[in-house]
């Protein structure tokens, strides 16, 4: 199988990068360019775990091939805190409310609050339990975590 | 997987090219959310996947002259946020919000949901209780309408030939006096594939039904319509006598199997459980 050139600006760096058309986004974010805070869980499009941005939108990287975004704008967890190191507010909330245990739904948690207050600065908790539906976490029981989301709420 | 090709045509002119070379062994994907899983573990493995995911065309929601237009490649995510869709089909809004989890409606398609045509395809009920039709591209650039009723021939089997593409789906607006709901049951609140699932229209004239479309999802190797039941409460009162019996004709109507998700006898109760509940739904 041939491999094809993709162009992708991850959390603002552009990366140029050879892949095979089956190649998933996620194992590409995670082996190629070496971002290990996206993560691979269930592989199957049902946990959210490999929540990434691309143009804006979070969607499952492994539900998307790389070539599929060749030239996106895909953002990661690791772009979401600024430059020298000061955390979102979001991901401040998380510290704050016993929102992460073992961590591994954590970086999808945090991508998709974020999308949801980006697209609704005043999410009410039910809003926030529905926009979340597609990131399982399996230690917190959620109540955490929507507190976070529900603490980052106008 | 031996050896895959790749190619995302930035608008109808590259499509037309790539598809006129190569209509026996492209694949067509928009978001790609059906095809992936089944690479993955269907063993599915496409010579050519041709991604049309990224034509304009074929992306938009549009109120013209008495119909909205959808673009096939219109993803589930617009389409259950979209101010048109909510207000002339409230179906195809909330069967939108029920399909998957927001992660994969950010990518999966209108289009490719009819395409893949599961027995339980969100969108196809309520597309078919508002008579929906598909306009389809074929090789050579020609284009042809099929109703969505006549588009599912059997289980996972459509209309389309080698090298065809749904390329957007048209519905009458309803009138004012027309109404619908629909409900999907699943075993979990998203990502659920659904057990039984019914959407509605009535269009009702005081207190007589003139039209009905009722549309079962997961109880057929097909998306279908209940014609029968349909044609039972046209012109009629709806009365609680009326319900019961377009319960039992509904139960003759379907064929449900039992799968993981569910006995044949669950959703043979079930289904007629959800119809009565829908045409209240609608009549209130």
């Amino acid at each position: 199988m041939k491999k094809y050139t993709i162009h992708l600006t991850v959390n603002g760096e552009k990366h140029t990068l050879e892949v095979y058309p089956n190649a998933l986004l996620l194992n590409v974010i995670r082996e190629d360019i070496g971002l290990t805070g996206t993560k691979y869980a269930c592989g199957t499009g049902q946990c959210g775990a490999c929540t990434v941005e691309v143009n804006g939108e979070p969607v499952l990287g492994c539900m998307t091939l790389a070539v599929a975004v060749d030239g996106a704008e895909i953002k990661t967890i690791e772009g979401l805190a600024q430059p020298d190191g000061t955390l979102d507010p979001l991901q401040e909330a998380f510290l704050d409310t016993n929102a992460v245990q073992c961590g591994f739904c954590t970086s999808g948690m945090i991508l998709i609050g974020k999308d949801l207050l980006n697209k609704n600065p005043s999410p009410s908790e039910s809003e926030i339990r529905n926009h979340i539906k597609g990131n399982l976490c399996r230690c917190t029981g959620y109540n955490g975590i929507t507190r976070a989301i529900l603490k980052c709420s106008k | 997987m031996d050896n895959t090709e790749y190619l995302r045509p930035s608008n109808l002119k590259e499509l037309s090219q790539i598809m006129a070379g190569h209509k026996d062994r492209a694949t067509v994907i928009a978001g790609g959310t059906n095809l992936i899983p089944q690479m993955r573990n269907g063993g599915k493995s496409p010579e050519l996947i041709v991604d049309i995911g990224d034509i304009q065309d074929f992306s938009f929601i549009m109120e013209d002259d008495g119909f909205i237009s959808i673009g096939a490649a219109t993803t589930i995510a617009e389409i259950a946020s979209s101010d048109i869709v909510s207000t002339f089909s409230s179906i195809l809004a909330s069967s939108a919000r029920e399909l998957g989890n927001p992660l994969i409606r950010n990518r999966a398609t209108i289009g490719g949901n009819l395409a893949n045509a599961s027995p339980c395809a969100d969108t196809a009920l309520p597309l078919l209780a508002l008579d929906a039709v598909i306009r389809i591209l074929s090789p050579g650039d020609k284009t042809r309408d099929v109703v969505l009723n006549n588009f599912f021939h059997g289980y996972r089997f459509t209309d389309l030939g080698k090298g065809e593409i749904i390329t957007r789906i048209i519905f009458p607006k309803p009138d004012d006096e027309t109404t619908g709901s629909q409900i999907k049951i699943g075993l979990r609140n998203a990502a659920a594939i659904s057990v039984a699932s019914i959407a509605v229209m009535l269009t009702m004239e005081g207190k007589i039904c003139r039209k009905a479309r009722i549309a079962a999802g997961s109880v057929a190797p097909i998306p279908m319509r209940v014609s029968r039941v349909e044609q039972l409460l046209e012109n009629q009162e709806i009365s609680t006598t009326l319900l019961e019996q377009c319960k039992a004709i509904m139960k003759k109507e379907i064929s449900p199997i039992s799968d993981i998700r569910g006995s044949a006898e669950y959703r043979s109760y079930v289904t007629a459980v959800i119809l009565e509940r829908n045409i209240q739904r609608a009549l209130s």
